[in-house]
C-alpha cells in the first residue's frame, strides 16, 4: 500500500490512526474471517471434537452420557462385524481406485486425441456426474435384477449365459456395487485427466519426436511422470471417496442395507446403522474416530508423497 | 393476550389469577384459551388422511382443544422421536410401533395410560386380547386404533390359467405347494417369468417364519416372559426348513425377483404372497386381475397368525391441561367411531372387537379372513425390532445363500438374538 492512503484514517487520530497499515490490513483480514472461522469452529471443529469425547461415553441419545473409557474401542475391535465391514471397505479401496484411475485415465488419454465430436463425448462422459447419487443407484439396482426384468440379465441371457444373482449374492453384490461408484465418478476423473494432459507443454513431446521416441517411450518417460500432481489428486480423491461409500450401497440394498449378509456393507453405513437404527451414539462416534484416523492418514500420505516430489 | 396476562399474573398473585380464571371460564369464552397438542405419525397416505379427518371431528367435539398432526417419513421416524425429547420437544400423543415399546419406556419417552381415563377390564374387555403386549408392570402404555394380521394374497385369473379353482385357495401347507409349483413359470434357461410364490424375506416373510409357521410346526419365538429365545428347537428347524424348502426344494419362487414381493403381485407375476392388511388399500387399485385372500395356509390343521399394530401412547413430558387434552384426543381416536373412520380410509382392522367382529366385516372376502386370523394371533414381545428382524432376515439369507445347514443356521441366529435380549435386560 502507498502512504498516499494513511491519511484518509489518520485524521481523526485514536487508536486505529495509530496502527500501522499493515497492522490494519490483519485486522481487516480477520474482520473478514471472524466469519468463517467461527462458522468452521462452531459447525465443524467443535463437533469434531464432541465426537471424540462421545466416543468414550455410553451415549444413547436418550439418558445422559456416561464415562465408559475404551469400552466401545474394545468392543468394536472384537466385533466380527466390524471386521467384516472393514474389509468391505478396504475391497471398495483397493479395487476401486486403481481400477477408476486406470479407467480414467485411458479414456481421458485417447479422448484427448479425438477431435470429432470431443464436446460431445465428454459431456457424456461428464453427465452421470451430476445425477443425484440415489437416483442413479436404483437405475442401476434394477439394471441388476434376475429376469425377466433385469437389463444386464436379458444381454447375457441373449448370449446363453446363465442368470447372475448380482445383488442377490455374498460374492457378486460388493463388486457390482463397486461398479456402479466407478462409473459415477469417471467423468469428473477424465475431465480432471485431460485438464492434465492439456496442461504438458507440446514442446516436450514434439522434442520427444525428434529425439525420435515411440509412443509407447512417450507415454511412460513423459506423460505419466509429469501427470503425477493430478494422478496423486485423483488417487487421494477417489480413496477419500471409496472409504466414504454410501448412497450407491444404501439405495441399493435398501431391503436389507449392507447385505445380503453384511456382504456389502461399509464402515459408514454401519456408523449410521448404529447411530440411527440402534441409537448407540457413544458406541459410534467410536466407529467414526477411527473412520477419521483412517482418512487422515490417507490424507497425511498424499502430502509426504507431493511434497518428496 | 388475556390468557397470558392470566399466566403471568398466576406467578405473582395465584389466588387473584386462579379467581380471575374462573369468572373467565364463567363467562363461556373458553375458546381464547385453547390447548394446543401435537401428535405425531409417521408419512403414510391414506393414515395422514384418515387422520386428518379424525382430528377435525375431534375438535368440532371439544372446542378448546387443538390437535397439530406432525408427520415424519416411516425411516426417520423413531429417530425424530428421539431427538425431540432430547431436544425437550416430545408429542403429547404419538403413534409407535408395539415392538418399540420397550425402548421408549427405557427411554422416558411415555408415560403410562391413567387407570381412571382407562380403565384396564375396559381395555381387555373391548380390545382384542394383543393388546397385552402394550403392558408392562401392570400399566398399559398406549392403545391402538388399528391391528394388523397376516393372509394369503392370491391373483385369481392366475390361478385359472394354471388349472386350479380360484374360489379354493390352499388350505394347508401342502397345498400350497401343490399350488404354486402349478403355477410357476420358466423360461428354456430355467429363469422365472412368473413366481408361483412371491418370497420377500425383509417385509413379512420373516414374520411368517418366525410368528407363523413356527408355531405351525408346535414352537413358540420367545420364552413366555420374553426374556429368552425359544425358536432354536425342531419346530424352528422345520418352519425354516419348509420357507426355505420354497426357493431351494420345491423352486416355485425365489427371494428378490421382481426386486419386492408385493411389485411381483402387483405386476401379476406372482400366483400368491403372504402380507398383512396393510397392503389391501394397494392392492385395491390392481385393474388388470382379480385377486383373493384366504386364511394363512395351515400345517395339518393347526393355525397361527402375527398380530401387530401401532399404538397411541401419550408423551411422558405431557401434564395438566395438555395431559388431559392428550387423554381427550387418545380416547377418541381408540373409540369405535374413530376406528370405523380407520377401517374405510385406511382399511385396517379395527382394535375393538365388536367392531371388528362384525357379520359384515367377518363375512367380508377381503376382510373376514384377517379377522379370523386375529382370532388366533400371537403378539410376541420384542426388545429391539429393527435389530431382531435383521437376525432372522440373516439366517434365512445364510441358509439361502450360503448353504448353511438348517441346524446351523438356526442356532447362530438364537444366539445373537439371545444377545440383543440380555443387553436389553441389562440396562
Amino acid at each position: 500500500m502507498t502512504a498516499t492512503r494513511a491519511p484518509r484514517s489518520a485524521g481523526s487520530g485514536g487508536v486505529w490512526g495509530r496502527l500501522s497499515i499493515s497492522t490494519k490490513q490483519i485486522v481487516w483480514a480477520w474482520a473478514f474471517l471472524v466469519l468463517p472461522v467461527l462458522f468452521f469452529a462452531v459447525v465443524r471443529f467443535y463437533p469434531t471434537l464432541e465426537a471424540f469425547y462421545l466416543s468414550v461415553t455410553d451415549w444413547d441419545l436418550l439418558n445422559e452420557p456416561r464415562f465408559v473409557g475404551l469400552d466401545n474401542y474394545r468392543k468394536l475391535f472384537a466385533d466380527p462385524l466390524f471386521w467384516q465391514v472393514f474389509r468391505n471397505t478396504f475391497a471398495y479401496l483397493i479395487f476401486g481406485t486403481p481400477i477408476a484411475i486406470v479407467l480414467s485415465f485411458a479414456i481421458a488419454y485417447y479422448l484427448d486425441r479425438v477431435t470429432f465430436l470431443h464436446g460431445l463425448i465428454r459431456a457424456l462422459y461428464f453427465l452421470p456426474y451430476l445425477t443425484t447419487a440415489a437416483a442413479m443407484a436404483w437405475v442401476w439396482r434394477w439394471f441388476y435384477q434376475p429376469p425377466p426384468i433385469g437389463v444386464i440379465n436379458s444381454i447375457l441371457g441373449s448370449f446363453g449365459v446363465p442368470a447372475q444373482p448380482f445383488l442377490r449374492s455374498v460374492t457378486q453384490a460388493l463388486p457390482a456395487i463397486m461398479v456402479t461408484a466407478i462409473w459415477a465418478h469417471l467423468g469428473f476423473q477424465i475431465i480432471i485427466f485431460m485438464a492434465g494432459l492439456r496442461a504438458i507443454p507440446t514442446s516436450y513431446y514434439e522434442a520427444a519426436r525428434i529425439d525420435g521416441l515411440g509412443e509407447g517411450a512417450i507415454l511412460t518417460r513423459i506423460t505419466i511422470p509429469l501427470l503425477k500432481p493430478t494422478t496423486v489428486f485423483l488417487v487421494v480423491f477417489s480413496s477419500i471417496g471409496f472409504l466414504r461409500i454410501f448412497d450407491q450401497v444404501y439405495n441399493m440394498t435398501s431391503n436389507d442395507p449392507g447385505g445380503p449378509l453384511n456382504s456389502t456393507k461399509p464402515l459408514v453405513l454401519m456408523i449410521y446403522q448404529t447411530a440411527f437404527s440402534s441409537y448407540q451414539m457413544g458406541y459410534a462416534a467410536a466407529q467414526t474416530v477411527v473412520l477419521f484416523i483412517i482418512l487422515f492418514s490417507i490424507s497425511m500420505a498424499q502430502l509426504w508423497i507431493l511434497r518428496s516430489r | 393476550m388475556k390468557f397470558a396476562t392470566i399466566a403471568r399474573f398466576s406467578i405473582r398473585r395465584p389466588l387473584l389469577a386462579a379467581a380471575m380464571a374462573l369468572g373467565f371460564l364463567a363467562h363461556g369464552s373458553g375458546g381464547a384459551q385453547a390447548v394446543e397438542i401435537q401428535y405425531w405419525q409417521y408419512v403414510f397416505d391414506t393414515r395422514v388422511q384418515a387422520m386428518t379427518e379424525l382430528i377435525k371431528q375431534f375438535e368440532a367435539e371439544n372446542p378448546g382443544i387443538t390437535v397439530k398432526q406432525v408427520t415424519f417419513p416411516y425411516a426417520d421416524y423413531q429417530t425424530r422421536i428421539i431427538a425431540a425429547k432430547a431436544a425437550g420437544r416430545s408429542p403429547e400423543v404419538m403413534q409407535l410401533f408395539y415392538g418399540w415399546l420397550d425402548t421408549f419406556i427405557a427411554g422416558k419417552l411415555l408415560q403410562p395410560l391413567s387407570k381412571t381415563a382407562f380403565k384396564d377390564e375396559d381395555i381387555e374387555k373391548n380390545f382384542f386380547a394383543i393388546v397385552s403386549a402394550m403392558k408392562r408392570d401392570g400399566q398399559y402404555y398406549g392403545l391402538p386404533t388399528a391391528v394388523r394380521s397376516m393372509a394369503l394374497f392370491y391373483n385369481k385369473d392366475m390361478f385359472q390359467k394354471a388349472g386350479l379353482d380360484p374360489e379354493k385357495p390352499p388350505q394347508t401347507l401342502n397345498e400350497l405347494v401343490t399350488a404354486a409349483k402349478a403355477l410357476a413359470k420358466r423360461d428354456s434357461a430355467g429363469n422365472f417369468q412368473q413366481v408361483g410364490m412371491a418370497l420377500d424375506i425383509a417385509r413379512q416373510d420373516h414374520n411368517w417364519v418366525r410368528e407363523i409357521l413356527l408355531r405351525q410346526y408346535g414352537g413358540e419365538s420367545y420364552s413366555a416372559d420374553g426374556s429368552k429365545v425359544a425358536y432354536n428347537t425342531e419346530a424352528g428347524a422345520k418352519a425354516l426348513e419348509f420357507y426355505t424348502s420354497l426357493q431351494k426344494v420345491h423352486r416355485v419362487g425365489q427371494e428378490g425377483f421382481m426386486d419386492e414381493g408385493q411389485a411381483a403381485f402387483r405386476a401379476g407375476l406372482a400366483g400368491m404372497v403372504v402380507d398383512g392388511t396393510f397392503r389391501i388399500a394397494s392392492y385395491k387399485t390392481i385393474p388388470s386381475f382379480k385377486w383373493g385372500v384366504a386364511e394363512l395356509p395351515s400345517n395339518d390343521g393347526k393355525r397361527a397368525n402375527f398380530g401387530s399394530y401401532f399404538a397411541n401412547g401419550i408423551g411422558a413430558a405431557a401434564t395438566g391441561e395438555k395431559l388431559a387434552a392428550a387423554e381427550k384426543f387418545l380416547a377418541f381416536i381408540t373409540s369405535e367411531k374413530a376406528m370405523n373412520v380407520w377401517l374405510e380410509k385406511v382399511g385396517e382392522l379395527p382394535a375393538r372387537r365388536a367392531v371388528a367382529l362384525t357379520e359384515a366385516n367377518v363375512k367380508d372376502p377381503i376382510y373376514g379372513p384377517f379377522i379370523r386370523g386375529l382370532e388366533y394371533a400371537a403378539t410376541p414381545p420384542m426388545v429391539d425390532e429393527s435389530a431382531q428382524r435383521q437376525v432372522s432376515i440373516d439366517m434365512i439369507n445364510s441358509v439361502l445363500l450360503k448353504d448353511t445347514p438348517i441346524k446351523d443356521a438356526l442356532s447362530a441366529a438364537a444366539v445373537r438374538e439371545q444377545v440383543i435380549l440380555d443387553k436389553f435386560k441389562a440396562k
